[in-house]
């Protein structure tokens, strides 16, 4: 296939109706929260577009986000790769290895100058000169840089890339930070989650492919358009939470009405993402519907957030030594400040007993 | 550290240490104070009760104005009522907050729906900023007011007015406004011994030795 062909010839020649395409176009405005005009313009945008380069980059991380990506509901994966994309390095997914597949992205790179789209998942150990992760003898670090200089923009997909995720966990041994630490000059957008909901990725990159530009972003970073709203926001069971009915465990009578899961530690509350709405699997459930809490997975520090099942509501860490020294050293100050009193009473009374005597 | 974590973490917990030390202060101050009894006989016709008795009634009593003052003093007798009940259900009546108090103490309580908290919420903010007014308006309590009225009002009014914010998602993101609760109920926890809001265990005390030396005296409590 020529990469001067336009994704709308491709589509043509795949014997994609231009119905379906309309249909993709309506789906990704919709979860983008652009108005409905902007069909028109996603699908015109997205017929004349060619073919974008995509240099996938995986660093500390579990692989959790390409699962994801590869079973995106829609567009698939096909689509996306096949009819979108030109996805010129991904080590998980290209068949190549070795030094073809450093040549590869050397290539795309060179021929892309400026153009190319680098993507992300995966936390960057910095400490000890990034020793901790290296891919064909280059440290994260390096790779990031060199790949980086030459891009149109950044994608940090997932939490580890976003904010560090795991890999920066307490006590961090490896020194990990996000993308954002280190890429300073060019346009990045986080989609984090441990995964990200797929739908978020493959929508921020039509989107960019329908625009040419980075969509509206919240303070961290985020497509406002999937991270604009908190899970408890968009609950289901938030009714359940208003009237004030709270499952207690996991197998109790609340637990099995669906009442809410804020007192066995759900995060929902401060946690802001799309998977209340667009859900996973097809929009089949969530971890919510299923019966487990919020983990707040797509937020900064989630791992150290005080405990998964610790209610938000409650203080992090324990006061039971302190609380008692406290009260041990009140009793003792107070004790003190009453002896004082007491003598100053004495000495009050003594006095005017000794200016009776003298009358 | 996220501010959210901060105030959860360090900035409640030496609030709580700070709160537990000076409540502690004080009242082994105060307990450990000799009781010099009264000196003075008791005034004829008095016919003799316990101290106890007497205290205990001079502790009720003062719960409503003498039937002489109860219309100059209506309106602080009945908007404290309602501001302090009002303080106690959201306090003590809120899902999440009992959470806290489990946490902390390992006892817990039935709680009341949400927007039923909301609501006494908005009913306790009015009440105080209606108690603000009063004592601003009114010539003799503004004259006796000082920096220590002033500030137990506002350490007890912030947080009534973040929680309402937080729940209501009003002024900025969750979280932040949920830190902010936070962090103004530890201002309220680490002023509470030290100014005025200590009134809420020394109430029972003064109100018992005043209703002591006035049966002693032959006053009607």
């Amino acid at each position: 296939m020529s990469d001067d062909a336009t994704l709308g010839d491709m589509l043509a020649k795949r014997g994609v109706s231009r119905r379906a395409f309309l249909k993709y176009a309506a789906y990704t405005a919709s979860i983008m929260a652009l108005p409905a005009t902007s069909t028109k313009v996603i699908a015109q945008a997205l017929a004349k577009a060619r073919r974008q380069s995509v240099i996938w980059l995986s660093f500390q991380e579990c692989t959790g986000c390409t699962e994801s990506l590869t079973r995106s509901f829609s567009p698939t994966l096909e689509d996306l790769i096949f009819d979108f994309i030109s996805l010129d390095y991904h080590h998980t997914l290209q068949a190549v290895s070795g030094d073809a597949a450093e040549n590869a992205r050397h290539t795309a790179m060179a021929e892309n100058k400026g153009k190319y789209i680098v993507v992300v998942d995966g936390s960057v150990p910095i400490k000890d000169d990034g020793i901790y992760s290296t891919i064909a003898g280059m440290t994260n670090l390096d790779m990031l840089n060199e790949t980086v200089k030459d891009a149109f923009a950044v994608v940090s997909v997932g939490t580890c890339a976003a904010f560090g995720g795991i890999p920066r966990a307490k006590p961090n041994p490896t020194g990990a930070v996000a993308i954002s630490e280190i890429i300073k000059d060019k346009p990045l957008i986080n989609i984090s989650g441990c995964p990200p909901i797929p739908e978020a990725i493959t929508g921020t990159l039509s989107y960019v492919l329908s625009f040419g530009k980075i969509p509206e972003l919240d303070h961290l970073g985020r497509p406002k358009a999937f991270f604009g709203e908190t899970i408890h926001d968009r609950c289901y069971r938030r009714p359940f939470y208003e009237r004030g009915m709270f499952a207690k465990s996991f197998d109790d009578e609340g637990a099995r009405n669906g009442w809410c899961l804020y007192e066995l530690g759900c995060k929902g509350p401060v946690a802001y993402n799309t998977c209340a709405t667009l859900k996973w699997n097809g929009g089949t459930s969530f971890p919510i519907q299923s019966g487990h809490g919020c983990l707040g997975c797509s937020e900064p520090d989630f791992w150290d957030m005080g405990g998964f099942y610790k209610p938000l509501s409650t203080s992090l860490g324990s006061v039971g030594t302190a609380a008692a020294a406290a009260a041990a050293a009140g009793a003792i100050v107070g004790a003190g400040s009453a002896m004082l009193a007491r003598r100053h009473q004495e000495n009050y009374l003594k006095d005017l007993a000794d200016k009776d005597e003298e009358i | 550290m996220e501010l959210l974590e901060f105030a959860r973490g360090p900035a409640m917990n030496v609030a709580m240490t700070v709160f537990i030390f000076g409540v502690v202060w004080r009242l082994v101050a105060l307990l450990a104070l000799p009781y010099r009894g009264i000196k003075s006989r008791p005034r004829e016709g008095v016919i003799p009760e316990g101290e106890i008795s007497s205290g205990f009634k001079g502790v009720v009593r003062r719960m409503w104005p003498y039937p002489t003052f109860v219309k100059a003093a209506l309106f602080s007798t009945v908007n404290g009522y309602v501001f302090h009940i009002g303080l106690a259900i959201i306090v003590f009546g809120f899902g999440p907050h009992i959470l806290f108090f489990k946490n902390l103490i390992g006892l817990s309580w039935g709680n009341l729906p949400n927007n039923l908290v909301y609501a006494v919420g908005v009913l306790t903010v009015g009440s105080l900023v209606a108690a603000l007014v009063h004592r601003l308006v009114d010539l003799p309590k503004r004259l006796i007011s000082t920096f220590n009225d002033y500030f137990s009002w506002l350490v007890t009014f912030a947080p009534v007015v973040t929680g309402l914010l937080a729940s209501a998602h009003l002024g900025a993101r969750y979280e932040t406004l949920l830190a902010v609760h936070i962090l103004s109920i530890a201002l309220f926890l680490i002023w509470f011994p030290f100014g005025k809001l200590m009134h809420s265990f020394l109430f029972a005390f003064s109100r018992g030795v005043t209703g002591i030396r006035m049966k002693h005296r032959g006053a009607q409590i």
